[in-house]
Order: C-alpha cells, then sequence, then structure tokens
C-alpha cells in the first residue's frame, strides 16, 4: 500500500519523462547546419531532412535499446545485446554479401538479408550458451565478442578479397546524416517490432528462466524462443541497414533502467524505449553541435559514452561483490 | 591453535559474518554447524585465507594468515573448497602430486612420491590413480581432492562440506578418515558440515553458527540438547541418547 | 609397493610418444624452413640477385618464427592466467589499441608519416603504450581486495570496442589511397616487417620465455585457478599480474611487427594441448611454439608458390582460426 506522494510520483513519472524526451526531439527537429528561416526552401528541407532523421532517430533508439531487453531476457544475462552476441556483425555479413551477390538490391532486399543473417547468428549464440555449462555470467558476453570476433574475421576477409573494405566501414558506422526522405521509411517496420514486444513481454520474461520451468508454466519455450530472436533480428536487420551501427545501446539503457526500476519487464519498457530515444537523440545532436558543420556520426559518441557507461556498470557490481 | 579475533565481515552494508572472537585448540576434528547463510563457509574461507576479513585478525599456529607468505602458510594449512573445475585434464595422480607444490616446488623427490602413495592409499584411490578426473564420479573426485590436500601434509586442515557429493557409505569412509588422520597424525581438521548427526558422531568439538555469529561452542555432548539445537537451527529438534553417540531427531 | 609401480608404470610409454611428435613438428618446421628459404629463388646462385632474395627470405622466416612464438606462448599463458581456454589476449583491447594508434597516425599525419616513422623507435613507443595500457587495466581493475578477473576482461574488451569506434570514424575520413596503406598495415604482412627491429625483438622474447620457462611449475598450478593455487601456497593475484604483463609484451611485439592476429595463437594453444596430451607447460609451450612456426611456414609456403597471395596468409587463418574457434565451442560442452 504506497502513500500517496510515493502514487503520485509514480503516476507522473512517465508521463514527465514523454514530456521531456518530447522536448528533446523538438529540439533535434531544429538543430541543424541549415539554417531553416534562411529561404523559402526551409520548409522542404524540414520535411525532407530533419523530420526523416528524427523519425529514425526514435525509431532506432527504441528499437536497439528494445533488442538489448530481449535479448537479456532469453539469456537472463545482464551484458547481452545485439553487439556483444555478434548479432550485429552477422547482420553486416548478411548485407555485404546481399550487396558483393547483388549489387543493384533495393533497400528492402538488403534489410531483409541483414535480418535473416542477425537471426541466424543471434540462434547460433543462443545455441552455444544452451550447450555449454557456465560458471560466470561475465563469460556470456565475452563469448559473445569471441563469435562477433570470428564473423567479423570473415566478414573483413570478404571484404579484403572484393575491394569493399572501406565501404564496409562506411556502412557499420552508424549515422544519421544521410536519413533523408524516401531512404529510411522502411524503418518503420521497428515501431511494429516493438509494438510486438509490448505484447510478447511477460512471455519473453519466462522463456528467460529456463525450457523446464517454461514447460511446467505451459509455455511453448522453442516458439517464443524462436519468436523473441526474430524480433531482434528484425531490429538489428533494418536498423543496421539504414543507420549502421549504434553500439551498446541495447545494453546501456535496460540496465540503467533496471538499476532504477528494477527487473519487471513488462512496466520496464515504456522507458527502455524512451531511455533508448533520449540518449540517441542527445548524442546524435551533440554530434551535429560539436564541429559545426560537419557532422561527428552518432556511433562514435555512443561508442565512447556508452563505453563509459558499460564500465561504470561493470566498476559497481564490482563493488557490490 | 586456530584464534580469531574481532573477525568481520561485511559487503557494502551487510554484515554475513561477525565480530567473531575464538580459538579453535590443535588437534582432533571440529565441526562448524548453522543453518543457511550462518557465515561457517566465510568463517573457513577467511581463515584459509581465501577471502579476506573487513576487520580483525586470524592466526593459524601463531602465524597471521594475511601478511605470511603464501609459501610458508601453504605448509601449514590447507583448505579445499567445493566447486572445483579445473581446465587441464588431471589424472587423479597427477592431483595429488600439486599437493606437495609448497614443498617442493613442482619437482617432485622420492619423498613426495611416497607421501603422495601414502594419500592415495588413505582414501582408497590406489587403482584410480591412472584415471583422468572427468572419467570419475563426483564422489571418486571428491576424495581425489581430499587426498590432494592430504598429501599437502600440513597441520591444519579445512574441509567446506567435504561430504556433498558423497553417498552413505563413502561418507562414513571419508569421515572415518578424518577422523585416522586426526588420530593417527596429529592433524587439526577443521569441517564444515550440514548434517548435525555426523558433527556429532565425529567431532571433538562443534562451533555453531547462526546470522554471522557464534552461538554456542562446546563438545557435542554439551550441543545435543534440543533448546540449543533448536536455537541454532530454528526447528524442533529432538535428541536420542540411547546410542553409542547423541542423534538429533528433527524430520517431523 | 607393487601398487605404487603399478601406477606408475603406465606413465612410461606416454614420453616415447610425445618425443615422436615433438620429432616430428621439428622435422616439419625444418623442412618448410628450408623450402622458404630456398625454393624458386629467382637469379643464379652467387648473385647478387639472388643474396638479396635469400636475405629477404631469411628475414621473413626470421619473422615467421618470432611472430609463432610470441602469438602461441602469450595464448597459452593467456588460458593459464585466466583458467579459461576460450579467450584470446586480443580482444583484451590491444589490437584495437593497435589500430587506433596506426589510423590516428594517418589521421593527423597523412599515410607518408607510416612509413616516416617506421624503425625501432616507432615499434618500442607502440609497445611501451601497449603494455602500459595492460598494466595500468590489471593494476586498476584486478589487483587490490576487489579485484576481478571476468570484469577485467571485460573492460579491456569494452575499451576495445572504444576505440574501435574512434577508429573506424576516422578511418571513414580518409581518402581512399590513404585507407589502402592503412589496412595494409593493420592486415599485417609477414613479408614486409621491419628488419632492423627484428634482433631486438628477438631478444625481448627471448627474455621473456625465460621468465616463463623458469616458471613453469608455478603456471602448472597458475592453471588450476584461483583457490587451489592460493592453498598451494601462490601470491596468486601477484602470478596472475606478472603472466598477463609477459603476455603483453609477446603480444605487442608480435603486433607491431606484423599487425592484430586475433586466432591464430587460440589455433596454435588450442591443437597443443590435444596433440601434446599434456596439460604441463614445460611440455605445451614448446609444443604449441612448434606448431606455430609449422603452421606458419606451411602456410606462407603453400600460399606462396602455390596460390601466389602470400599476402593474404593472415587473413586466411583469421578466418580459418574463427571458424576452427565456432566449431571447437559448439562441440566442447562446458566452460
Amino acid at each position: 500500500m504506497t502513500s500517496s506522494p510515493v502514487r503520485l510520483r509514480a503516476r507522473i513519472a512517465l508521463p514527465l519523462a514523454l514530456a521531456g524526451v518530447a522536448a528533446l526531439v523538438v529540439l533535434s527537429l531544429f538543430v541543424g547546419a541549415y539554417d531553416l528561416a534562411a529561404d523559402d526552401f526551409g520548409g522542404e528541407m524540414f520535411f525532407i531532412s530533419r523530420v526523416p532523421r528524427t523519425v529514425a532517430l526514435v525509431l532506432a533508439g527504441c528499437a536497439m535499446a528494445v533488442s538489448g531487453l530481449i535479448m537479456q531476457l532469453l539469456t537472463q544475462n545482464r551484458f547481452v545485446e545485439p553487439s556483444t552476441t555478434g548479432t550485429t556483425e552477422w547482420a553486416a555479413l548478411g548485407l555485404l554479401v546481399t550487396v558483393l551477390l547483388v549489387p543493384a538490391a533495393p533497400l528492402w532486399v538488403r534489410m531483409v538479408a541483414a535480418s535473416i543473417a542477425a537471426f541466424v547468428g543471434t540462434m547460433v549464440f543462443i545455441g552455444i550458451l544452451q550447450r555449454i555449462s557456465l560458471r560466470s555470467s561475465l563469460v556470456v558476453p565475452l563469448i559473445g565478442i569471441m563469435l562477433g570476433a570470428v564473423v567479423s574475421a570473415f566478414t573483413t576477409y570478404l571484404a579484403v578479397s572484393t575491394n569493399s573494405l572501406q565501404m564496409l566501414g562506411t556502412w557499420f558506422m552508424g549515422s544519421f546524416t544521410s536519413i533523408v526522405r524516401g531512404r529510411y521509411e522502411v524503418l518503420w517496420i521497428v515501431a511494429l517490432v516493438v509494438l510486438l514486444v509490448f505484447l510478447y513481454a511477460d512471455r519473453i520474461t519466462v522463456a528467460g528462466l529456463g525450457r523446464d520451468i517454461s514447460t511446467s508454466v505451459g509455455l511453448d519455450h522453442t516458439r517464443v524462443l524462436l519468436i523473441g530472436t526474430g524480433l531482434v533480428a528484425v531490429a538489428t536487420g533494418v536498423t543496421t541497414v539504414v543507420v549502421g551501427f549504434l553500439p551498446f545501446l541495447g545494453l546501456v539503457v535496460p540496465n540503467l533502467v533496471s538499476m532504477w526500476r528494477g527487473d519487471n519487464a513488462r512496466t520496464n519498457l515504456p522507458w527502455v524505449c524512451l531511455g533508448g530515444v533520449a540518449i540517441v537523440v542527445v548524442c546524435d545532436i551533440v554530434g551535429r553541435i560539436i564541429r559545426m558543420p560537419f557532422e561527428v556520426p552518432v556511433s562514435m559518441i555512443l561508442g565512447v559514452v556508452g563505453a563509459a557507461v558499460f564500465i561504470t556498470l561493470l566498476l559497481r557490481m564490482r563493488a557490490r561483490a | 591453535m586456530i584464534s580469531l579475533t574481532d573477525v568481520t565481515m561485511t559487503y557494502g552494508d551487510l554484515t554475513v559474518l561477525g565480530p567473531v572472537t575464538l580459538d579453535i585448540p590443535a588437534g582432533g576434528v571440529t565441526a562448524l554447524v548453522g543453518p543457511n547463510g550462518a557465515g561457517k563457509s566465510t568463517l573457513l574461507t577467511i581463515v584459509g585465507r581465501l577471502a579476506t576479513a573487513t576487520t580483525g585478525r586470524v592466526t593459524v599456529a601463531g602465524h597471521d594468515v594475511t601478511s605470511t607468505p603464501g609459501r610458508e602458510l601453504a605448509r601449514i594449512v590447507s583448505i579445499l573448497r567445493q566447486e572445483n573445475h579445473f581446465v587441464t585434464r588431471l589424472m587423479v595422480r597427477d592431483l595429488v602430486g600439486f599437493g606437495r607444490f609448497p614443498h617442493s616446488q613442482g619437482r617432485l623427490t622420492a619423498l613426495d612420491h611416497e607421501k603422495v602413495d601414502e594419500a592415495l592409499a588413505f582414501l582408497d584411490l590406489t587403482p584410480l590413480a591412472g584415471r583422468y578426473l572427468d572419467q570419475l564420479s563426483g564422489g571418486q573426485r571428491q576424495r581425489a581432492y581430499v587426498a590432494m590436500v592430504l598429501a599437502q601434509d600440513t597441520d591444519y586442515i579445512l574441509l567446506d562440506e567435504p561430504l556433498n557429493n558423497l553417498d552413505m557409505k563413502h561418507a562414513v569412509a571419508m569421515m572415518g578418515q578424518l577422523r585416522r588422520a586426526a588420530d593417527e597424525l596429529g592433524k587439526t581438521i577443521v569441517i564444515v558440515v550440514h548434517d548435525i548427526n555426523f558433527a556429532a558422531a565425529y567431532a571433538d568439538r562443534i562451533i555453531a553458527l547462526s546470522e554471522g555469529r557464534v552461538v554456542h561452542i562446546g563438545t557435542p555432548a554439551d550441543l545435543m540438547t534440543p533448546a540449543v539445537l533448536e536455537q541454532v537451527f530454528g526447528t524442533p529438534v529432538e535428541v536420542r541418547r540411547d546410542g553409542a553417540y547423541p542423534l538429533a531427531v528433527y524430520y517431523r | 609397493m607393487p601398487d605404487t609401480l603399478a601406477t606408475i608404470a603406465p606413465a612410461r610409454p606416454r614420453r616415447p610418444r610425445i618425443a615422436w611428435r615433438f620429432g616430428i613438428l621439428a622435422l616439419v618446421v625444418v623442412i618448410a624452413a628450408v623450402g622458404v628459404l630456398t625454393w624458386d629463388v629467382p637469379g643464379a646462385p652467387g648473385s647478387r640477385g639472388f643474396g638479396i632474395a635469400v636475405n629477404l627470405r631469411v628475414v621473413s622466416v626470421a619473422t615467421i618464427a618470432l611472430v609463432a612464438c610470441c602469438q602461441a606462448v602469450a595464448t597459452v599463458l593467456f588460458h593459464t592466467a585466466t583458467a579459461n581456454r576460450i579467450l584470446t589476449p586480443s580482444i583484451m583491447g590491444f589490437d584495437a589499441l593497435y589500430v587506433v594508434m596506426q589510423t590516428a597516425l594517418v589521421f593527423f599525419f597523412g599515410s607518408a608519416a607510416l612509413s616516416a616513422t617506421d624503425g625501432l623507435l616507432k615499434v618500442v613507443v607502440q609497445s611501451v603504450l601497449m603494455v602500459g595500457f595492460a598494466t595500468l587495466l590489471y593494476g586498476w581493475l584486478f589487483a587490490g581486495r576487489r579485484g576481478n578477473l571476468h570484469i577485467m576482461l571485460l573492460v579491456g574488451v569494452v575499451l576495445g570496442v572504444g576505440f574501435g569506434s574512434l577508429s573506424t570514424v576516422m578511418q571513414r575520413l580518409l581518402t581512399p589511397s590513404d585507407f589502402d596503406i592503412l589496412s595494409a598495415r593493420l592486415f599485417g604482412n609477414l613479408s614486409n616487417s621491419d628488419p632492423d627491429y627484428l634482433p631486438w625483438g628477438a631478444l625481448v622474447v627471448a627474455g621473456v620465455l625465460l621468465l616463463v620457462w623458469r616458471a613453469r611449475h608455478r603456471l602448472d598450478v597458475l592453471a588450476l585457478g584461483r583457490e587451489t593455487s592460493l592453498n598451494l601456497g601462490l601470491a596468486y593475484r601477484r602470478e596472475v599480474i606478472g603472466v598477463l604483463v609477459l603476455v603483453a609484451v609477446l603480444i605487442s611485439v608480435s603486433t607491431t611487427m606484423v599487425g592484430p592476429m586475433t586466432f591464430f595463437g587460440f589455433i596454435v594453444a588450442t591443437l597443443a594441448y590435444q596433440l601434446s596430451g599434456s596439460s604441463q607447460h614445460r611440455v605445451v609451450l614448446p609444443f604449441a611454439v612448434l606448431l606455430g612456426m609449422a603452421t606458419l611456414l606451411v602456410g606462407y609456403f603453400v600460399l606462396r608458390h602455390v596460390f601466389y597471395a602470400a599476402g593474404m596468409l593472415s587473413i586466411i587463418i583469421e578466418f580459418a582460426g574463427g571458424l576452427f574457434f565456432l566449431v571447437y565451442l559448439l562441440r566442447k560442452g562446458s566452460l
């Protein structure tokens, strides 16, 4: 039985956060090298570049943060997210192979290929986890990273032998600079993914507790696992193709949220989305401002910020142990 | 003698053990008992210097466990915990041979081989000496670890739940062997046991812990009364004294 | 007494078998080395061209031997120190640090700066930076009361990713020609390393190997994990840090000579454990070194004279090593 002030706080917290993030989004719409008020073309620019970019930020931020949450639920491990399990590396491989085989492939084909590759990669990771007994939860991300390094080595080999290494680096580097109207709409699929995650959150949580518990509760473990993995794969595949690699987002946001609010997946979900959006928008705005008129890609800022936050999380874990 | 002075173990604001001040005299078998989370393993690992106490001082035979060089201490006290997963693939004889490391730093002499053979024989492992550890059952592996600790030939031996993986026959055998080590070889053995009856049957003294504090020290005769046992374990216990040693009955 | 003899006896037949394997491996190394040195040398014996060509090959063979030594020993030591056989030293961020150093050099000073600064000084500076980074990491995260090995490894990995982000961004801003020159460096080229550095590198590695050999029995104990090591009297933390610093030195020698190699050491170490059938360092270490040399020399010979693709050696090894690692992981069962 919570007292009135606490309940009031709890009830206004989410709307307040929503308002805060909305403010950030509006800010993002109006920050940039191009001066919108300068000429008649400003209005057009707004809808060709600013709005799509901001929408992409919201969708991508949400997608990667939620992917991280799903993976953490499925593996019952705090440090798991698409970039520490090899998922993003597989997506990049899928992308490279597609572009090499079908150079003129449209965006949606590339997206599908990347998603399928991401799906395969995540299943491989989960398969390995299930087959080996682990002594420490910290070993899990280490394995994932080693897996990622393996796939990355293969992708690099392929890229070097086909002279596409620098191109690979470009796609792989997450940036919202080239998001314009007509080039990003596929990202809306992510909205569908997030919706499905909302509906499926409880089942994913139970599946994460293991096959035995799931079965005794009446849940089809394999099916939920496949669906959960599929959702992550689609989110990662799409985001990788349209935006590029966004490191650490799926790790940092769910962990920060659960440090504050505990581990209930379904009630944390809106916070995870908001958190993902907030962080990506802030990093992108910083990237736009820091060396105006040049843009620093968001993946670099995320890489540095995310690394710092991850390390702080690890140190806190060390202090508590 | 093992001496603890004002030993505590805290993690953040959670005090897991302490303050504890007690002396365990040399010789014989001493059992640490208590409910889950009482701090028994914590106490043992602190004495065996596998963990560092937050405050306090521990000495074994006059040597401070945190300041005495490891190599010296390893010839005085040895400790065995439960989970031993080795990355390397070892034969039983190799494992037991490692117990001689504090004495010969890896180069085994004739004396070392003798001690290894004795330790193997003491625990009925001689026929298994050439087998790899992963080819053994859990109980056999457990005996191999204890053999390593015996080969180390220290005056003080600390064992954390050595009976855990052992079936009835081997648990009885193990306690018998520990008893023999204390009586015939003059070792001081401190074990953490879950089963109060094994403690009562074999130990010379029992230290009972609850919620990180020592609540009772005494001989089995002292400790095995319904009042004390209920205080320690938090559940009603009946004590039968019609046999060679007191028996706690608490099942229903 | 009879019991003792009976248990000693089975051990004896093992030793001839290992000796055989050592012998075969050594033979392979010698044959491959001779092959690389003498096969298809341009020019007539005694001519100037012949002399130059053979000199170059001697440098190649020496580099390969040194690199194989470094990677093999570093990986085995790393496995011992972490009591874990699926990790490789490169995930600790060494490779990423090396890449970011090279990339920064090209980014700020142009690709000419890469070759202009080549030489002993550059290699020493890079090595010192890498070893310094490693030691700081260990000291901060592993020494001290609350040291935790896995956290330290993860932090190393995360820093590696952070460096990777920095590198990628800088690389993207390079001109394609600068980028090509940079990538040649990043993928290591066994035939193009700096011969000036060889004697120094060899000296450093010899020193490290001496230290490692003298510690071989302690390493056997270290491999048993923290609690057993402490029980048997090792100063665990100090030993692990010492081993990891040696690993850092070896990896930095190898990386500055031929660039990063993530999985080569892993293949060699894993095969060494299997093929030598022993877990004692005094057997595994020499075995791994010979195996590493054999693999690289044979691979180099095949690629150069059969496929004419000598430059791809490290990439192919990484790729093959990666596959090997995946298969190994899937078959293994426990960690």
